[in-house]
């Protein structure tokens, strides 16, 4: 981190009246990544992006691209170029001169014969070569994409911002184009910022996940790290699939809590912030650090209720008294009949210090997802 | 919408025709027939409409264009262009109107334009509604009564008279070319403003976001995207005012005090007073094809230009 990073923010604030859409953020966003700002909606992903563009200004702070303050650019004098959602290609232009539009901008002009050429590179880029002449409406939604993206990326843009560019698409074109558009920023080496609420795009495309939540960054890190050893009980919850069960600290040992649940079982779990005896926390389960087997040895005991099989995996709703629903998931291996039924009594143990414990959430939308799953189950 | 009628009328008259050659389907024939039955009662009022007042006029107008005048006034039946070899005897008039009507049109679009920007991506949503509503309204009072008070506003006793205080002495501006393109532009305001407003409020504005974020400053922004995609409902208020203004009589009338004369003036002189229907009707029909050829022209420049698919002019 000893470069300059690409794009800075120092306190930037964005207030819109009485409402503050970002408060108070600070992040530096290392050159030649692949960032996500992932968040649900209203979290002020899009109002950053926005503000790295130039089309809102901070209410206080500043946002610098590579070292340089912003503050009165205007977005077209601004190194960055965006993928808009629903990617606003001018409809009366065609292919090429949509591509062109940003270097026939260019003030010394460049000659036209340039011009043609870097529209081509850049046609040819995204796979479109030989659709130069067609009209936009013409296209496909992918090749619209792909279109908005060449449209950008012809003007050597510093950093190339993205506004939920894959939102459109259908779920096969989505997972091309996240291979696509992390081939793309290889090759070309400046970064990539998007703006996602879509979790696992987020966690699949990128080097760097910014995670926001009510105008402010809640952990900033590597895909892994940010599922593995989310922040806080939002991180954990919004990130990847997890069970949250409530509980109280019964004893503290060093780095692990143990923690009493509601129906009396004791669990070792992690905890990422100092928790004290008695306190009431949320405990982050994985599905995928559940164990199930047939008999004891299990930490806490169920009845299957649903089974979802996804092929390689196969998820299980669980019943367990005294403390609800549990998602479990569960690797299958051909060959090996080891779905359990419906109706079938599991013992559910824990990968060692897979649990992570947090203070007891406050609001209610961590709750609610708890139903949701449940419920998708049921 | 009469348009769609006929189309699916037209379709459904092949369909029927095609199910009924190769398969026996009787009952699809009959509820077709009621369909098309349905849909011809439906044009019905508007094509009987149509008939009567815009396509009989016009063929007796046309028949009239090559006859003769009746000695007492009139027509009196005969094959004859001359009238038609007559028209360059009104030439001032068709000047003043091929002039004025053009420059007339351009001097509304030049004043509609910014207030039809202003109000569709710079005014506060909630006066959005009040100020359009303020332009539209003077319109439900009869433009004569409107045109009436111009004249006093530019006549003797109006602002010339203010002027002389300040030392401005002599100042004409009834009866001048220039009081009746006033007019014009106060006339057909509201005609040209509505369908920029409703382009440019069309208008998707991520396109100038983009358009920015490409690097062009606002003017390029405004030429190369927003004027661009505002020309659909530029060329329809021009053709709009243009060819209202082509067959202009009121306002040449009071503001020119009969000094500038139009085609419109023309046509009642010809039919009301010298009673020389066949010379009449000759300019008539020169009228409606000049208007014709505006609509096209302008309904071409705006496709090319907007890169739209159709244009709807009126």
């Amino acid at each position: 981190m000893t470069a300059v990073p690409d794009i800075e923010f120092r306190a930037v604030t964005k207030r819109y009246g009485a409402v503050t859409a970002v408060s108070g953020i600070d992040l530096a966003i290392p050159p030649s990544a692949f960032v996500a700002l992932l968040g649900p909606s209203g979290c002020g992903k899009t109002t950053c992006l926005r503000m790295i563009g130039g089309f809102e200004q901070p209410s206080e702070g500043q946002v610098l691209i590579r070292g340089r303050d912003m503050a009165g650019t205007p977005p077209y004098r601004r190194p960055v170029n965006m993928v808009f959602q629903q990617y606003a290609l001018f409809p009366h232009l065609n292919v090429e001169e949509n591509i062109s539009y940003g270097l026939r901008q260019a003030r010394p002009r460049l000659s036209s014969r340039e011009i043609s050429q870097r529209a081509g590179e850049a046609l040819s880029m995204v796979q479109l070569a030989g659709y130069g002449r067609r009209k936009i409406h013409e296209l496909s939604g992918g090749q619209q994409q792909r279109v908005a993206l060449a449209r950008a990326l012809v003007n050597k843009p510093a950093v190339l911002l993205l506004d939920e560019p894959l939102a459109a698409l259908d779920k096969k074109l989505r997972t091309d184009m996240q291979i696509e558009l992390q081939n793309l920023q290889r090759e070309i080496g400046i970064t990539f910022v998007l703006v996602t609420h879509d979790q696992e795009e987020a966690l699949s495309m990128s080097d760097f996940v910014c995670v926001m939540n009510g105008g402010r960054v809640v952990q900033l890190g590597q895909p892994s790290e940010i599922y593995d050893e989310p922040a806080d009980l939002f991180v954990a919850d919004f990130v990847g699939k997890t069970n949250l069960v409530s509980g109280k600290v019964a004893g503290l040992s060093g780095d692990l809590v143990d923690i009493a649940l509601a129906d009396g079982t004791v669990i070792s779990a992690r905890k990422r912030v100092p928790l004290s005896r008695g306190e009431a926390v949320s405990v982050s389960l994985r599905p995928e650090s559940l164990s199930l087997s047939a008999s004891g040895g299990g930490s806490l005991k169920g009845t299957v209720r649903n089974r979802i099989f996804l092929g390689s995996t196969a998820e299980y709703a669980i019943e367990v008294q005294g403390i609800g629903s549990l998602l479990a998931k569960a690797d299958h291996v051909i060959g090996q009949g080891n779905l359990f039924k419906p109706g079938e009594p599991v013992a559910i143990g824990f990968a060692a210090g897979a649990p992570l414990a947090f203070p007891h959430a406050k609001n209610n939308g961590t709750n609610q997802r708890e139903n949701q799953n449940a419920e998708i189950l049921s | 919408m009469s348009k769609t009628g006929h189309k699916t009328s037209q379709d459904n008259a092949t369909g029927g025709r095609k199910s009924a050659g190769s398969q026996p389907a009787f009952p699809m024939r009959g509820s077709l027939l009621r369909k098309n039955l349905m849909t011809a009662l439906l044009l019905a009022p508007a094509t009987l409409w149509l008939v009567v007042f815009l396509v009989l006029p016009f063929i007796a107008i046309a028949i009239f264009s090559v006859g003769e005048r009746a000695p007492e006034g009139g027509y009196q039946a005969a094959l004859t262009f001359a009238q038609y070899a007559n028209l360059p005897a009104r030439a001032t008039a068709f000047w003043n109107t091929m002039v004025l009507a053009p420059i007339g049109a351009l001097a509304c679009l030049l004043v509609a334009y910014p207030v039809a920007y202003y109000l569709a991506l710079r005014a506060p949503q909630r006066w959005r509604l009040i100020l359009l509503a303020l332009i539209v309204i003077p319109f439900w009072t009869s433009l004569l009564m409107r045109t009436y008070a111009w004249m006093y506003i530019l006549g003797g006793r109006g602002i010339p008279a203010l002027l002389v205080y300040v030392g401005i002495e002599d100042l004409r501006l009834i009866n001048t070319p220039g009081a009746v393109l006033l007019g014009i532009v106060y006339g057909y305001l509201p005609l040209m403003i509505l369908p920029i407003y409703v382009s440019l409020e069309r208008l998707d504005r991520r396109l100038l976001e983009a358009s920015a974020d490409l690097g062009a400053t606002p003017v390029s922004t405004f030429l190369g995207v927003t004027l661009r995609l505002s020309l659909p409902g530029v060329m329809t208020g021009f053709s709009l005012v243009m060819i209202l203004l082509l067959g202009e009589y009121l306002i040449p009338t009071l503001l020119g005090g009969g000094k500038v004369f139009f085609i419109g003036n023309a046509l009642v002189d010809l039919f009301l007073q010298s009673r020389n229907w066949p010379f009449g009707s000759a300019i008539a029909i020169t009228l409606v094809l000049v208007s014709v050829v505006v609509l096209i022209v302008a309904n071409r420049i705006s496709t090319r230009l907007s890169g739209a698919r159709r244009v709807d002019l009126i």
